[in-house]
Formats: structure tokens, sequence, C-alpha cells
């Protein structure tokens, strides 16, 4: 249930909710990729959980009913990324446009 | 005697860590952790001030009212000081 007291969209202990999904998960590689990518930007000290939690909460509850969660950290990661300085997002335009030729595969893409 | 402290009821936009379902909340210092960076600072790039992080215990009455099911029960969070104020102990006549 929403409540129409200032809170905002994430901040959602208290409220009404279903049962809790007890399926395993099981991750793509991607995703395992991206949850080392916050633990090395962390390391280097490019920005702290804050900083990715913070980008998270921005996104507004449309990005927490269209995208997945890896989907969502990977976006944060990018921005924070780019707030910190470590590249433009021209560099990252490009250097994406450089990988996609390699392939779609991880298979096609180790031997391109 | 435990220090009474109750969590700010304000609920201002950007990167907080206060749960808005504890604001307004008063409860007792279960214990003090140490002084960590802020995370409202962190959250955005900036220099961090260390500030004290309490452990606070709040009764089921409390959080969700007198008909919860098990009002006397409790819950811990750790709060911030930054977002605790000291509520006088007796109100004024």
């Amino acid at each position: 249930m929403k409540q129409n007291d200032g809170r905002r969209w994430h901040d959602m202990g208290g409220q009404a909710a279903g049962p809790v999904p007890k399926d395993d998960h099981d991750f793509a590689l991607w995703e395992k990729r991206i949850d080392a990518l916050m633990v090395l930007c962390s390391a280097k000290g490019h920005f702290t959980v804050d900083g990715l939690r913070r980008a998270l909460e921005d996104m507004g509850e449309d990005a927490f009913e269209t995208m997945s969660y890896y989907e969502r950290w990977v976006a944060s990661l990018n921005q924070n990324l780019v707030e910190a300085g470590v590249y433009t997002p021209t560099e990252l335009g490009e250097r994406m446009e450089e990988i996609a030729t390699r392939g779609e595969t991880y298979g096609e893409a180790a031997h391109g | 005697m435990a220090e009474r402290v109750r969590v700010k009821h304000m609920m201002p936009p950007g990167h907080v860590r206060a749960p808005a379902y504890l604001r307004g909340k008063t409860g007792f210092v279960e214990r003090k952790l140490g002084a960590f960076g802020n995370p409202e600072q962190l959250a955005y790039g900036l220099p961090a001030e260390k500030i004290p992080l309490l452990r606070v215990r709040f009764s089921m009455a409390e959080v969700w009212g007198s008909d919860t099911e098990y009002p006397n029960d409790t819950l811990d969070a750790e709060i911030f000081a930054h977002w605790l104020e000291y509520p006088e102990t007796h109100d004024a006549p």
C-alpha cells in the first residue's frame, strides 16, 4: 500500500506485502561480474555502497518494475563511475561498440 | 537507566539510512557502536564526517501499535546520532 507521508518509494519497511519467495536464485556470469565490479570499485575508492544505494533509489519505482536486480546494479555502477570521473559517457559508448563487434556470446568474444 | 531516544520525524528527499517506519518512534539505546562515515555524504562521493552509530531497541507495540501480535517483543535498529533526539522523560504539566 502506498503511504502518502513523504517517504520515498524504496523505503518499504512495514508496508503490506505478499509471501516471501523461497525459490533459489541462479546467477548468470554477467551478474556475478557486476557483483565483483562493485567490490572492485569500492576497494579502489571510486565510490561506496552508499553511492550504489543512492543511485538505485534515485532510479525510482519504474526501474524496480522494469529492470532486474543486477540490471539496476550495473546502471548504478555506471552512474557512480561517471560521477567519480573514471570514464566519460563517450568513452563508455566507444568501448561498448568495440566490444559488441567481438560477437554476441562469451565464446565468440573470447576468440574474437 | 537506559537512555531514551526518538528517531526524528522528518522525510527529506535524498539518501538517508533511517527507515521511514521508525521515524517518530521512541526506543532506548541498547549499545553504542562507535563512529562511522555519514552515509548521507558518502552516497554523493563527498568527504564524510564520522558520526556515532547507536543500536536502538524499540518495542513492537511502539513500532506497529498496541494491537500487534507480540507487543512486548523488541526490534533493534542501528541509527546514526544525527537522526536521534532526546525526548523529555516527563510531560510538562
